[in-house]
């Protein structure tokens, strides 16, 4: 596990957290990989990690009846994965798919929610932190939802 | 550059020598004169007014070879009136052509220095003549970085030229698209998001920008969070035009004129103009 925290300090995500609360994060996390095309989690699911992706390429995807799964972003090296273990009832809303072989941090979030519960401002540094995150894929979502490239 | 044209309001006959298709709704026409003339010289990143007869005329970019003047090829996308007439000529049938129009992108100004081109769209075809040069002048610039994004797997330009590009170890192609199917293996998202990806001397970067004016807005944030200065930004503006040569004022973009002041501009020259929803 003491491995883990170079790589989690020097993170962008995580850069500039209080060495505490990394030791606290840290102790909630553990490295996995998955297989090109492993599914890493479903709709519906209940959400017990969020991941730190470390090498590969994951598509997130929704499934519709008519055209199948829809890729509808992928996230790479130094990507977050996840934000539904925040928010109640903690399901994931959409599948999240390797595509590459990918090795990523997961963070037990079940751990953390609990830290984040006794320790406030954990959990408004992380909260701040997937703020950002959140903007940047709603930002990015609505670009997409405005069609730039279709004829108007 | 000078055009070999020298009546600039009167369209010269060209044949179609080649239609190639390149996605549902989009063709490169390859055309030759039909008076055997030497070529038709022009720089990266220009265009020209393409007549349909009867039908009307379009400004549409050059999207061949620069060094290659006998091969003048067109990339268009059927959106109207014109351009579906334009698609819909064959092979031997002829067109009018006036130009070449417009400036050009900086490719002697990026000498020495690492390019960053971001296409979207239709936005590649005049990128193309700007990726041909750079390639055949490749130890004349630090790094080589093309971002695309389009709409879809299927709506991607130059597809065969794209996998050799992206084949080269002395070029970085990144594709992304807004959404696909579950069997395409690579990015889907915004091109903006490619951005942070990629690595180059902000100091030295001279970056490409040509997409729909929404697109390039927001690639122009990122490129200048990551520290390149207005002055190395160029972006290709489109407006409706007529004359092609600064006479009939359709074009106009502010006091300036896209026909003749564009269609590229260093954007630090329009960073005013830029977006503004009144002009
Ligand atoms: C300098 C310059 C270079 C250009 N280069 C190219 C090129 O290389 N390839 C190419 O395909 N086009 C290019 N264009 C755009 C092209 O000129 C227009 O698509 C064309 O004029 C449309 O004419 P139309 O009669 O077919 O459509 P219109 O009947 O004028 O328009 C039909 C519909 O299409 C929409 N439309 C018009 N233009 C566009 C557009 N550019 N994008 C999306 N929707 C549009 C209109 O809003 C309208 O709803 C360029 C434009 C400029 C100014
Ligand atoms: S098209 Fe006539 S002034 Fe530009």
């Amino acid at each position: 596990m003491q491995t883990l925290e170079p790589y989690l300090a020097e993170h962008p995500f995580l850069k500039g957290l209080d060495p505490h609360h990394l030791n606290i994060i840290v102790g909630c996390a553990s490295n996995v990989s998955f297989d090109a095309e492993q599914y890493i989690l479903h709709e519906g699911e209940e959400a017990t990690n969020f991941y730190i992706i470390h090498q590969g390429k994951v598509a997130l995807e929704i499934f519709t009846s008519d055209r199948g799964p829809i890729t509808i972003q992928t996230i790479g090296e130094g990507d977050v994965l996840g934000w539904s273990w925040l928010i109640p009832p903690y399901h994931w809303h959409y599948d999240a798919r390797a595509i590459e072989p990918t090795s990523a941090i997961a963070l037990d979030a079940k751990c953390l929610r609990a830290k984040c519960e006794e320790d406030h401002d954990l959990g408004y540094e992380l909260l701040k932190r997937f703020a950002h995150v959140i903007t940047q894929r709603l930002e990015a979502t609505r670009l997409q939802l405005l069609d730039v490239y279709g004829v108007h | 550059m000078k055009s070999i044209i020298t009546e600039p309001m009167i369209p010269k006959p060209f044949r179609i020598h080649r239609k190639l298709k390149e996605t549902h709704d989009t063709y490169t026409i390859e055309l030759e004169s039909t008076n055997g003339a030497d070529g038709f010289p022009f720089s990266a990143g220009q265009f020209n007014m393409l007549y349909i007869f009867g039908v009307g005329e379009v400004p549409i970019s050059i999207s061949s070879d620069p060094s290659m003047p006998k091969m003048l090829k067109h990339t268009a996308r059927s959106v109207g009136t014109v351009t579906k007439a334009l698609l819909n000529l064959r092979r031997g049938d002829i067109l009018g052509v006036r130009g070449p129009f417009g400036s050009h992108w900086p490719v002697e100004e990026a000498v020495g220095n690492d390019v960053v081109i971001v296409a979207g769209g239709i936005g590649l075809a005049p990128m193309r003549p700007v990726l041909y040069s750079f390639i055949s002048h490749r130890d004349k610039y630090g790094k080589i970085i093309l971002l695309y994004g389009a709409r879809t797997p299927e709506d991607l330009l130059y597809k065969k030229e794209l996998e050799l590009w992206r084949g080269r170890f002395d070029l970085e192609v990144k594709v992304i698209v807004d959404s696909a199917s579950g069997n395409w293996r690579g990015n889907v998202g915004v091109v903006t998001t490619l951005i942070p990806r990629i690595q180059f001397d902000p100091l030295h970067t001279v970056a490409m920008i040509c997409g729909p004016e929404v697109m390039m807005r927001y690639t122009l944030k990122e490129l200048q969070n990551c520290g390149i200065k207005n002055e190395n930004i160029f972006v290709s503006m489109e407006r409706n035009m007529k004359c092609g040569i600064c006479l009939c004022g359709h074009c106009q973009f502010g006091p300036k004129f896209v026909c003749k002041d564009g269609p590229v501009f260093c954007y630090d020259h329009i960073k005013e103009l830029f977006g503004k929803r009144e002009i």
